[in-house]
């Protein structure tokens, strides 16, 4: 048995790649996209006003409903500008670090950095988000620390959403920077140096060109994942995110919850071509 | 661009367009669900079936309970606790489960939707204590075929923290009067749901007359406008919308909250942690002047159930006096069971939750669907997808 598969496999090399890759694009075709695929059918449907079932005829009713609600406008708006500057905080935060850890950290001391900055990721989610909700509450320790220089904390809001969203993606943000820092390699540098260019120069002209690629690739990260949270909003905040909305909707009415998962959806492969344009997935 | 990459990137829009193609066809040919009948009453009780499968609230079904239960009827309990109201509808539709605790606002969307069958109560010798205000109710009643046993009921009170919150308030106006809740601006706690329109609804219907409100539930467009528009006046004090009952108490132990909806479970949750919180007293009948809305939950059973003896056992265990006594009391609400008072742990429990009080539940407008149909033969009533449609808009 054993000996006549052999054979079959000998000298076919497209027949051992497709058995070896069958069982991962199965799951990825079928499982994957499959159910992203039923997802995206469903936006398409309507529901029965008075028994809530689906109703299967095709419609543009829910993709009208998204269009015209000023109120599902501000809600897109709002999502995809906090992920931006959510994106754009752990950007900068980020770039020091990483490059602190890359070019000048010893190897003790870029091991202990690379230890620190995953350590967060080893905690649930859950319990970050509600130590910064019982952080920045009335009585918290923001307001208590903030109170001797007459200042109070921002309370619950956009603004709590974007500083707790900032914490929680950061590392995914360190992480591919550092990483792409690293491939620099230091003779380039020298280089820039021995030519004559001043510090910034030699930042400005060699390192963020070759490291831009990295940032962008971080950035993939804070935006998506900024993007599709719910939770954070909802314990932080008043405000609703696509997320939020899709969440109360979908038992009442999967297909305009349906619609709304194409918004996150549509934003984000404008954002991957954009990030393409950019030099983000050329050294992958 | 290389040969090679042209030739990937080719693949690669084949693979897209083939999948766009294949999605095409799958919603062209969806085929439609078939009409379900309402399966017709059990007539006799027959012999357990070994298991029953159940969707509850969270605390409905504890080991506490269910085990004794378990070995005195051989039906094995497998309990599914779901969140909201929605939820336990769209899991009911799977006809996985033999029975729910549906409240007010999913009992209608069940009956009309065929996924419950009419319940004869002779089956459930214990139906017959259940306090008789909670029997017959258009939320379990339906053209008089009675599709439930009730389970316990409470009230969405107004509670407010007592040093902040002065003189203490005897109306909802507190919250739903924009002169008075502005001094409350960032701390008014408003329960995160569509049935919040419905509070706004008993506020209306005391101090708008004109609007001609009478079923809070049922509200034509000027009336749904008026309490909509009353909620979106109400959004810039709102400190928190809470769904989670935890939130909403560490809201109020933290001080970030000072004046809102409530249930009953949080009011004494706060009490015993010694916070300085009120509710409205006895003299005024424990509820602000307007009344209140509040649930009612009912076990309905399948129309599919696989386990309709192990069902109907259940429903029949779960009023039983003992019961219904240690239900209540772990979630904090008030029994159906009329015997369930003389078992409470807490001697008081049934004053404190008004068990036993008709008086405080006549001024309660226990949820249900709102439904487009609202009995004028007119059809002009907003539905359950205009709640859900509203309630996004007024939180923004």
């Amino acid at each position: 048995m054993s000996r006549r598969l052999a054979t079959l496999f000998h000298g076919r090399p497209r027949l051992q790649v497709g058995a070896l890759l069958a069982g991962p694009m199965a799951w990825l075709v079928v499982g994957y996209l499959g159910s992203l695929a039923v997802l995206l059918v469903a936006a398409f449907w309507s529901v029965d006003p008075l028994s809530g079932e689906l109703i299967h005829s095709l419609s543009l009713e829910n993709f009208e409903t998204l269009l015209n609600e000023p109120v599902y406008r501000d809600i897109v708006g709002r999502t995809v500008l906090i992920a931006a500057l959510v994106t754009l905080t752990d950007a900068v935060i980020a770039f020091p670090i990483a490059f602190y850890m890359a070019k000048v950290a010893s190897r003790r001391g870029k091991a202990i950095l690379v230890v620190a900055v995953l350590i967060p990721l080893w905690s649930s989610y859950l319990v970050k988000v509600l130590s910064w909700r019982t952080m920045l509450s009335a009585g918290g320790i923001v307001n208590w620390a903030l109170a001797p220089l007459g200042l109070s904390g921002p309370g619950f809001g956009n603004t709590a959403v974007w500083l707790v969203m900032s914490y929680l993606w950061l590392p995914y943000m360190i992480l591919p920077i550092f990483a792409g820092l690293e491939r620099i390699p230091d003779s380039l540098i020298s280089a820039s140096e021995d030519l004559g260019a001043s510090p910034l120069t030699t930042f400005r002209r060699v390192i963020l060109p070759l490291a831009f690629p990295a940032v962008v690739a971080g950035s993939i990260f804070t935006f998506a994942l900024t993007l599709g949270d719910y939770i954070t909003p909802k314990l932080v905040s008043n405000n609703q995110f696509i997320g939020n909305v899709i969440f109360n909707n979908i038992s009442t009415n999967l297909p305009l919850a349906s619609a709304l998962a194409v918004v996150p959806i549509v934003v984000m492969i404008g954002y991957l071509l954009v990030a393409r344009r950019l030099g983000a997935f050329e050294h992958i | 661009m290389t040969t090679r990459q042209a030739n990937s990137a080719r693949t690669a829009w084949l693979i897209v367009g083939g999948l766009l193609a294949a999605l095409l066809l799958l919603a062209g040919c969806g085929s439609s669900s078939d009409e379900t009948t309402a399966g017709n009453e059990l007539q006799k009780l027959g012999k357990g079936e070994g298991e029953v499968d159940l969707i509850s609230w969270g605390g409905y079904v504890e080991p506490a309970w269910s085990k004794p239960f378990e070995q005195k009827t051989g039906c094995k309990v497998n309990n599914k606790v779901a969140g909201t109201s929605d939820e336990m509808v769209a899991l009911m539709r799977t006809g996985e489960y033999d029975g729910v605790s549906a409240s007010g606002n999913a009992t209608a969307r069940l009956v009309d939707g065929g996924d419950v069958a009419p319940v004869n109560v002779s089956l459930v010798p214990n139906y017959k204590t259940i306090f008789s205000d909670l029997k017959n109710q258009p939320y379990n009643t339906f053209d008089g075929t009675h599709y439930g046993i009730p389970h316990g009921r409470g009230a969405n009170l107004l509670m407010w923290n007592s040093n902040e919150v002065k003189p203490a308030p005897t109306s909802w106006n507190v919250t739903m009067d924009p002169k008075i809740a502005a001094k409350y601006k960032g701390k008014i706690s408003q329960y995160d749901d569509p049935m919040s329109i419905a509070e706004a609804a008993v506020y209306l219907k005391a101090h708008e007359p004109k609007l001609g409100i009478e079923n809070p539930y049922e509200l034509n467009e000027e009336q749904f406008e008026a309490a909509v528009g009353l909620l979106s006046e109400q959004r810039p004090y709102v400190g928190e919308y809470w769904s989670d009952l935890t939130k909403q108490i560490s809201a109020f132990a933290g001080g970030d909250d000072v004046v809102g909806t409530t249930w009953q479970y949080q009011y004494f949750a706060l009490k015993a942690e010694g916070k300085p919180v009120a509710a409205s007293p006895a003299s005024q009948g424990f509820l602000p002047s307007e009344g209140a809305t509040g649930w009612s939950d009912t076990w309905m059973i399948s129309s599919r159930a696989k386990h309709p003896n192990c069902m109907y056992m259940w429903m029949n265990w779960i009023v039983s006096p003992k019961v219904n006594a240690e239900v209540a009391e772990v979630f904090g609400e008030a029994p159906a069971q009329s015997l369930a008072c003389e078992h409470t742990k807490n001697p008081n429990f049934c004053s404190e939750y008004h068990a036993d009080n008709p008086g405080f539940w006549k001024r309660v407008y226990y949820w249900e669907t709102p439904v487009s149909d609202c009995g004028n033969g007119e059809s002009d009533c907003k539905d359950y997808n205009d709640w859900v449609q509203a309630w996004t808009s007024i939180k923004g």
